[in-house]
């Protein structure tokens, strides 16, 4: 029972999670006085794109038509583990918090690699650049994980979303997910999901060879992703008492937390500029900082 | 004199058997991997001499772990360096090896005369070199003399496990050693070192100061990163990965060090947590640093280089190698659900219930450590990526590369074993933490008995007592297996089989893009060189060679970091050893009434030292 619940959480979080990119770029829109394509854009690129042919380097291997499926199944399984509303679990017994930026890195691991595969300077700087940032923003995400668990007591996230009331340093905790989120979600200030161009060539850059199905799976898995992140923060930033509101009206508030997020982001990348590589790394270092103040905070007692 | 009747009976102990273990599961695969390594790469007289050196090796490794008496454990541990000494530079013929070989011998011996050190100030109490009676003794011994023993022997095995700033010869030796032998140093010996502190730090000085683990942790935490830094700006294939070892002792250190600090603040649970965290990383290590060291071996021997600029594409013409070098890659990296994932998933935990049930500072430092620990992993991963990536994907470099082959079936069979060994022991976590949990119980003793180590695990669930959390690395396969096919199946069910084109690569519509527009090792690092460039101190050289003013023929460009403990620890004490030495030199008169002058003030120095203490 238990399950088969978390199995249909998780097919209604995928279901779900392009529609979060599409609400973010249409409030993005609406502040820039743009008309915009509607909401369920990303749903037709993803079902355009897997009905489309691929073209592929002659230089690729294997590993190249593998990487795709590794990355999105490691991050559904990541999504396993999430707990969302209503019922507030994931699947405890595969794994903790941790493993969730565990497996989150498995899928980098080989998108990057395939990023190297077709022999182009654009991919091989996407992947550098990826791995670059990664490797920063991923003691941000740890430590702020660290933190949260201790609040709860437990690793466990079923554990963490469960907490019996608010505390001070998760919320800060919260903030430093959240710079690690804006990182790892490829959005301003960090990078731009829109080009691939030089200003920006991160994410994009590394999957440039990519085309048809291949492309619609990793660009589901990156929206996987950045439902992940949002229903982690979500249910740090706000997570008490949720489980006491019953089922219903958990569902309604998880929704509510998740828009007011979207709009947050949207916000964020409309009034502020990408910054230039290195200075990503001060804005990291930031999230660091934030991360060990909420660490100290905790360890303060609230 | 009691140390000239050794005791010679060997132990079987848990700890012991632990690590006979490891050095078998290594050995063994190297040794079978050395018979296609070394055929026509040396003369058969030489390949001969390998094989009783090798014997000799992994022999006087087994000895070291075996014995149970401090004399024959010096013994076997110089017999082992000088053994591996030879093996350094076995392929004496570059002036290289010859280098590494003598810095090898240098810093190994000074670890040793601390160990020696070490094991003189308990023998003044224990009047025997018996471990047990040694272990009594050390019960009675003051606490300063305590602490200089402790220090003596963290200096002393520290060197051989190369913890920085002590690993100087690391990346010098290894890679210049034979690629099997190579596999052995860096997946096995180092790892007698941490046998050493196990046993005779934990197990018979007995730990009981806060400090000591907290040094340990301190050094691991800077070996880590340290580590992986320099692994990143490495692009000779070897040197990376000795690089690596560094690092990755520092992480089973993480594991021991807490362990220590754990067993001193009364914590029994975390403690025997935490040791089987470092043990778990240290079986791991050893099994996936020696799988790379054979592939790069491999490489050696199937394009004649070393230095990753100079490879690509041999995905293409090595799968089977290539193959196995992913997995070694992922494991190192702590992909899930490989090995290093598991044991890092194991130190986090550690360090999270030292965290959970410590105070204050405690609680700080641990989530600090698990903070480098994390930007370690990630670093681990871009370095692997970067190794794989342009060893083996893109297009060849070189003429040599394009033109590798397949290297001999044996050498492929020992890579992927041990790559089987690296994926079996991510999904057997469970069983293998119960033996481990036994290992950390029998070391730790009494305190842990009680507890119920072997609660960390059910069925094939891992289980942390304390955290209530669960891990399940079948569990993360069959998911990952589940949903992968899965994905491929529908997408095939509602779509069918896409038609491929397959095509030069978007070189933005300008002429064909060949190998000298890939991108490169020292491009790939670039963004770490300039981001850390306060530990680096890169240095860029570039020059423009001329036609004339208005067309550039060719460009150099040179880049290369400083080596900051080489330059500002190493150099600095070697010249001042040189300058004590001439100053000294100047005693050397040549006339004979000073020489016994200096004879009568020895004299009269040592009655009066005598007659002092």
């Amino acid at each position: 029972m238990r399950t088969l619940i978390i199995i249909s959480q998780t097919l209604l979080l995928i279901a779900l999670a392009p529609l979060l990119s599409g609400v973010i770029r249409k409030i993005k829109n609406n502040i820039r006085m743009r008309k915009g394509p509607g909401i369920l854009q990303p749903y037709y690129n993803f079902f355009k794109l897997l009905s489309k042919d691929e073209v592929i380097s002659e230089n690729t291997s294997w590993l190249f038509r593998a990487a795709p499926y590794v990355v999105l199944s490691s991050t559904v399984a990541a999504l396993l583990l999430v707990p969302a509303a209503p019922f507030g679990f994931g699947m405890d017994l595969m794994g903790d918090f941790i493993v969730v930026v565990f497996l989150l890195a498995l899928g980098r691991f080989f998108i990057a690699l395939a990023g190297l595969d077709a022999g182009s300077a654009f991919g091989g700087m996407g992947s550098s650049r990826e791995m670059f940032l990664s490797s920063l923003v991923e003691p941000v995400m740890l430590l702020a994980v660290f933190t949260v668990s201790i609040n709860s007591g437990s690793t466990n996230l079923s554990a963490v979303y469960s907490a019996p009331y608010l505390r001070l340093s998760s919320l800060i905790a919260g903030v430093a997910l959240f710079i690690a989120a804006i990182a790892e979600t490829s959005r301003i200030p960090v990078d731009n999901q829109e080009t691939h161009l030089e200003l920006t060539m991160v994410h994009e850059a590394m999957v440039l060879e990519y085309s048809g199905k291949s492309l619609a799976l990793i660009e589901l898995a990156s929206h996987i992703k950045q439902i992940i992140f949002f229903t982690l923060i979500a249910n740090i930033l706000f997570p008490a008492g949720a489980m006491l509101a019953g089922p219903a009206l958990n569902l309604v508030l998880f929704f509510i937390k998740l828009l007011s997020i979207c709009a947050i982001v949207a916000i964020i990348e409309v009034s502020i500029a990408k910054m230039r590589l290195f200075r990503v790394v001060d804005f990291l270092s930031f999230g660091f900082v934030i991360s060990v103040v909420a660490l100290l905070v905790s360890v303060m007692g609230f | 004199m009691n140390f000239l009747k050794p005791n010679f009976s060997l132990s079987f102990d848990p700890l012991s058997s632990f690590f006979v273990f490891v050095i078998l599961l290594i050995s063994v695969p190297s040794a079978v991997f050395s018979v296609g390594y070394m055929k026509n790469q040396y003369s058969g007289k030489k390949i001969a001499l390998g094989w009783v050196l090798l014997a000799a090796f992994v022999m006087s490794m087994a000895a070291v772990v075996l014995v149970k008496d401090a004399f024959l454990f010096l013994i076997a541990w110089e017999l082992m360096s000088l053994v591996s000494y030879f093996l350094v530079i076995f392929d004496s013929e570059h002036a290289k090896s010859i280098k590494a070989g003598v810095i090898y011998i240098i810093m190994t011996h000074i670890g040793t005369a601390f160990i020696i050190a070490a094991f003189m100030m308990i023998f003044k109490y224990a009047h025997s070199f018996d471990f047990a009676a040694m272990k009594q003794a050390c019960a009675v011994i003051p606490a300063a003399q305590r602490d200089v023993i402790f220090l003596f022997l963290l200096i002393g095995f520290g060197t051989k496990a190369g913890i920085v700033p002590l690993h100087i010869w690391l990346p010098y030796a290894h890679p210049q050693a034979p690629s099997h032998i190579s596999s052995i140093m860096s997946g096995v010996m180092i790892k007698t070192a941490i046998y050493g502190l196990i046993r005779f730090v934990i197990m018979i000085l007995g730990v009981n100061t806060f400090w000591w683990g907290n040094l340990i942790l301190i050094l691991a935490a800077v070996s880590c990163l340290v580590g992986v830094m320099y692994a990143l700006m490495e692009h000779d294939l070897k040197k990376l990965l000795a690089y690596h070892s560094v690092e990755n002792i520092g992480i089973i250190l993480l594991g021991i060090g807490a362990s220590m600090v754990f067993s001193v603040l009364n914590m029994p649970i975390p403690a025997a947590l935490a040791m089987a965290a470092g043990l778990y990383h240290l079986i791991n290590h050893a099994v996936f640093k020696s799988l790379l060291f054979l592939c790069a071996g491999s490489i050696y021997k199937a394009t004649g280089l070393r230095d990753m600029e100079k490879l690509g594409g041999l995905i293409k013409t090595m799968p089977w190698t290539a193959a196995s070098f992913l997995v070694g890659a992922m494991g190192i990296s702590a992909l899930p659900p490989l090995n290093g994932f598991i044991s890092e998933w194991l130190t986090f935990q550690a360090l999270f219930s030292g965290a959970l049930y410590g105070t204050g500072s405690v609680k700080i430092l641990m989530g600090i450590y698990a903070a480098v620990l994390a930007l370690t992993g990630g670093l681990a991963a871009a370095c692997f990526v970067k190794a794989f990536g342009i060893t083996f994907l893109a297009m060849p470099r070189s003429q040599a590369a394009k033109e590798a082959k397949e290297v001999a079936p044996s050498m492929i069979y020992m890579t992927g074993f041990l790559a089987l060994m690296t994926v079996v022991l991510g999904l057997l976590a469970s069983p293998v933490i119960k033996i481990l949990s036994r290992v950390s119980g029998y070391v730790l003793s009494a305190d842990v008995s009680a507890m119920s180590v072997s609660g960390f695990s059910l069925n094939n669930l891992v289980v942390m007592p304390l955290a209530g959390t669960y891990l399940s690395s079948p569990l993360i396969a069959l998911a990952l297996i589940v949903v992968s096919g899965v994905a491929l199946g529908l997408v095939l069910l509602f779509y069918g089989k896409s038609k491929v084109t397959v095509d030069k690569t978007w070189g933005c519509g300008y002429y064909n893009l060949d190998s000298r527009t890939e991108y490169t090792a020292t491009a790939f690092s670039k963004p770490f060189r300039i981001a850390f460039s306060f530990f680096y101190r890169p240095y860029h050289k570039k020059e423009k060679i001329r036609d004339s003013y208005y067309h550039v023929k060719s460009m150099k460009y040179e880049t290369s970091i400083t080596p900051l403990f080489k330059k500002y620890i190493y150099d600095t004490v070697i010249s001042r050893v040189f300058g004590t030495a001439n100053f000294l030199s100047r005693m050397q008169s040549g006339s004979i009434h000073f020489y016994i002058a200096y004879i009568f003030a020895t004299i009269i120095v040592l009655l009066v030292f005598m007659n002092r203490f």
